[in-house]
């Protein structure tokens, strides 16, 4: 999926303006996430996912051919974190909490 | 930010009404995840794509009672940020870039190159 079929799927569901319109309400979607994850601050969007802007400390990494050490500089990188809403809807076999109450029962001990 | 800020911005950004930035941002994040549940790729130039990711069934542990626990195969989604995005984000401490000072380095964390 591109984003010409984003703008495509609220063009026929939301409507009432043009694709032109739809296209610039999009593009000002991704442009605002993008203004402020550049600011380093976190979007949540429920049923989705998170993005979140982490600090990295300057580290020792290897050129993998040589094995020399290389530093790698202290930069911020953007992660994202799936909601349990679309991790379920990726997995829709798998029975609502039933791994987690299957993990918790496991988890009491016995003997308490 | 949340989902309900994202859409005052966007309003406000567009001079749409809250109601309709509501509709569309809905709609991205519903035909996003629409994809994904097809195990589609998404795109987003500038941004970042999504794919789905294959993982199969394994045999883990119960961390607290050691039982072995299976694990079912499971899908799951993973974002890779777009170039653009990526030196947004880092933009800030580009400076650091200069003199990586090996003194301050910290020889632990060489497992997790990326």
């Amino acid at each position: 999926m591109t984003k010409a079929e984003i703008i495509d799927a609220v063009y026929e569901k939301v409507g009432d303006f043009s694709k032109k319109d739809a296209a610039e309400i999009v593009e000002a979607v991704f442009d605002t996430m993008k203004e402020v994850l550049a600011n380093g601050e976190k979007i949540k969007i429920s049923g989705f996912g998170n993005f979140v802007v982490r600090a990295k400390k300057e580290r020792v990494g290897r050129n993998p051919q040589t094995g020399d050490p290389i530093p790698i500089s202290a930069r911020r990188v953007l992660t994202f974190k799936p909601s349990q809403v679309l991790k379920m809807v990726l997995n829709p076999h798998k029975q609502k909490g039933s791994d987690a109450a299957a993990l918790s029962a496991d988890v009491r001990p016995a003997g308490e | 930010m949340t989902k309900s800020e994202l859409i005052d911005a966007v309003a406000q950004r567009r001079r749409i009404t809250k109601s309709r930035s509501e509709q569309v941002v809905n709609t991205v994040f519903e035909a996003m995840t629409a994809a994904l549940e097809n195990g589609d790729g998404i795109e987003i130039r500038g941004f970042g794509s999504f794919t789905v990711r294959h993982y199969k069934a394994y045999q883990g542990r119960n961390p607290r009672t050691g039982k072995p626990v299976e694990v079912p195969a499971k899908r799951l989604p993973f974002f890779k940020v777009g170039k653009e995005l990526k030196e947004l984000v880092n933009a800030t401490p580009a400076e650091n870039f200069e003199e990586p000072s090996s003194a301050t380095m910290d020889p632990v964390n060489v497992e997790d190159i990326g």
